[in-house]
């Protein structure tokens, strides 16, 4: 468990009469770490969430958010915690800036602190010269972006997103983690779920693989790439020079090399070994073009460790790819 | 288990939003409209009628309320029509339509309980139609001022206040249901079409089933009938199952206000008339004492309503 924890989950469980939507799951976020719940529709992440929050009764187990429980001092926790459902929602017959006005005096603040968070928290996402703009002029993207703008606004210690980037284009979605990689540096931890493993990983610290309501596996997504598909980079090079496959082959730590391409050549190693390769191709005094290291996709470990138990696994990941 | 602070922080600003979203919407505008000309109809025949009838009557002011003129309904029955309309107007999308928008889970996230957002959009509902109401009945008193030139006395006056204050009761009674409704149905459509659906039954229906239930449980008595009356313990039984709808009791307690001639509300017993000049009329607070019980069932059911659609909100799953 983490030292510093923001938010810690013990046999946390959920049932929906006989169905088990959450099954005893355990977790710990830290502080100002960024924190994936992944895993395909229907695995259990939303309930989740929404137990964290006081929004739905807990059923067994235990859930701690800045020492708070969240089933006997919803107030506190939510007064702390800022949450970006799934598909947010807005007036839309208000302007950006009244939807924000609304929430503020929810949550209790004046009106000259009001103006300064909400102007500070709309030009933060990006959204400053649309706060007059009603809302139902607003694309998928700037709704997400308004619903971050509700969080920071709200000073929250720890943000929590459900499916934030999910009917996002690809400009947008990496918009939305630009804005979310800002709150880590701002001490925010951040928690979000995603059913789509590859457009997250590269903003989570951690991350839980859920499954069928359990957390499959658990870690920092180069850890569970070493766990899951054996260990190893992969390092990619594009260089010239003869020879050089047999002098790459004998850096200690790689254990094959491959050729992928004219002048493309692809390392298997047990360790990051881009500047020995380097130093290699310059010794040779070729010309390096390009020197990259593949990160482990959760994708490919998601796939390979349902795989290897194919028995829980096989209902899940056809429900997954529909 | 104790909870945490209070159920009700949060609930002036839920109440206000909603109240600025009521008067500013074209919902709320086309039903004024409606009222308010349905209303000028209404009084323009109800004066046609007193101007008519040159009868001395000493409460005039109250016959602006009560005269009908063909082919036009009283004012009090265009009323009794119209608030549940209006109530159920405001009412029918208040929860679902947060459910839809998708903002119900993000207002529901931030520190205030779900009693603040039931009872702000409660509190809204009721303070736009006790506006609306108010303005019409300052729009009767001046126009019949205006138009008969007889200043109402104070009896009148309290009288037909307290009408008024009864009915903003009827219409929350209306809100209500259309609240619970909006809480247990998802679609908007739906809520609005089942609550109309129950204000037709308990309003039209009910009065004829009850007559008719009645009868089936209590036949009437055949030496009765040969005289052309009701049999009494079958109309008591018929007037018991009537007043389980808030419609009938509404009128009951119209009929005891603004008709200071009624003695009693459904059939009068012998000893209640002894004494009695028939058709004099009863002092002002003896026929708020007549109405009262219905007064209080009529308050009793909005609260047992509006809880009802408490309750389940409370255990309702928020996502959507
Ligand atoms: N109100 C409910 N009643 C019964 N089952 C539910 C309810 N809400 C969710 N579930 C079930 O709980 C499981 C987890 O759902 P959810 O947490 O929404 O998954 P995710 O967010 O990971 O897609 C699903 O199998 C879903 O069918
Ligand atoms: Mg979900």
């Amino acid at each position: 468990m983490i030292a510093d924890a923001v938010i810690e989950a013990h046999g946390l469980t959920k049932t929906y009469g006989s169905a088990v939507a959450v099954d005893h799951i355990s977790f710990s976020v830290g502080r100002g770490e960024i924190f994936g719940l992944l895993g395909p529709n229907g695995a259990g992440k939303t309930t989740t969430i929404l137990m964290m929050l006081g929004l739905t009764e807990i059923s067994e187990g235990d859930v701690r958010v800045l020492g708070f429980n969240p089933a006997r001092e919803p107030l506190s926790v939510k007064r702390r915690v800022g949450y970006l459902p799934d598909t947010v929602g807005f007036y839309d017959n208000l302007t950006a800036a009244d939807n924000l006005r609304y929430t503020a005096r929810l949550i209790g603040f004046r009106a000259m602190e009001r103006e300064k968070r909400i102007a500070a928290a709309l030009d933060r996402v990006g959204l400053a010269e649309f706060a007059d703009k009603r809302v139902d002029t607003f694309s998928r993207g700037m709704r997400q972006r308004l619903g971050l703008a509700e969080i920071v606004m709200k000073g929250a210690q720890i943000a929590i997103l459900d499916e934030p980037t999910s009917g996002l284009d690809p400009h947008a979605t990496a918009e939305l983690l630009g804005i979310i990689r800002g709150f880590k540096t701002e001490g925010v931890s951040v928690l979000l779920s995603s059913h789509l493993l590859e457009r997250v990983q590269s903003v989570c610290d951690r991350v839980a693989l859920f499954h069928a309501g359990r957390i499959a596996l658990m870690g920092s997504v180069p850890d569970l790439g070493r766990q899951v598909l054996g260990g190893g980079y992969v390092v990619d090079i594009e260089a010239d020079g003869v020879g050089l496959p047999e002098r790459l082959a004998l850096i200690p730590g790689v254990s094959g090399v491959e050729k992928t391409g004219i002048g493309k050549l692809r390392l298997h190693a047990d360790r990051d070994v881009r500047p020995e390769a380097a130093a290699e191709v310059v010794a040779m005094q070729g010309r390096l073009k390009y020197l990259g290291v593949q990160e482990p996709s959760l994708e490919a470990i998601y796939t390979r460790y349902f795989e290897a138990k194919p028995e829980q696994g096989a209902q899940e990941r056809t429900r997954h790819a529909a | 288990m104790q909870r945490e602070g209070s159920a009700f922080s949060g609930l002036g600003v839920v109440m206000l939003k909603e109240l600025s979203d009521h008067l500013t919407s074209i919902r709320m505008r086309v039903l004024e409209w409606l009222v308010v000309l349905i209303a000028l109809a209404a009084l323009y025949g109800a004066i046609q009628q007193i101007k008519d009838t040159t009868a001395e009557d000493p409460f005039l002011f109250l016959r602006l309320f009560t005269t009908s003129r063909d082919p036009l309904p009283s004012f009090v029955s265009f009323l009794s029509f119209l608030v549940p309309l209006m109530a159920i107007g405001l009412g029918f999308d208040a929860v679902n339509g947060e459910h839809n928008r998708r903002t119900l889970s993000r207002i529901l996230s931030q520190p205030i309980y779900r009693d603040a957002l039931l009872f702000g959009k409660f509190l809204a509902g009721l303070v736009t139609l006790a506006i609306s109401l108010i303005a019409l009945w300052l729009l009767v008193v001046g126009l019949g001022l205006l138009l008969i030139g007889i200043p109402p006395g104070a009896e009148e006056i309290a009288r037909s206040f307290v009408f008024l204050l009864v009915t903003i009761v009827y219409a929350g009674v209306w809100l209500a249901l259309a609240l619970l409704f909006s809480v247990v149905f998802r679609s908007a459509a739906t809520a609005a079409l089942i609550t109309l659906g129950l204000w037709l039954l308990v309003t039209f229906i009910w009065p004829v089933l009850s007559g008719a239930l009645a009868q089936i449980f209590i036949p009437p008595d055949p030496r009765y009938t040969a005289l052309g009356l009701q049999t009494p313990a079958t109309a008591q039984l018929e007037q018991i199952l009537a007043r389980f709808s808030p419609s009938t009791l509404y009128a009951e307690i119209v009929v005891a206000l603004l008709d200071p001639t009624t003695r009693a509300l459904g059939p009068i017993y012998l000893s209640q008339l002894q004494g009695a000049v028939l058709g004099a009329p009863l002092p002002f607070g003896e026929s708020v004492l007549i109405a009262w019980p219905q007064m209080v069932g009529m308050i009793a059911t909005a609260i047992v309503l509006f809880v009802i659609g408490y309750v389940i909100f409370q255990r309702q799953e928020v996502r959507a």
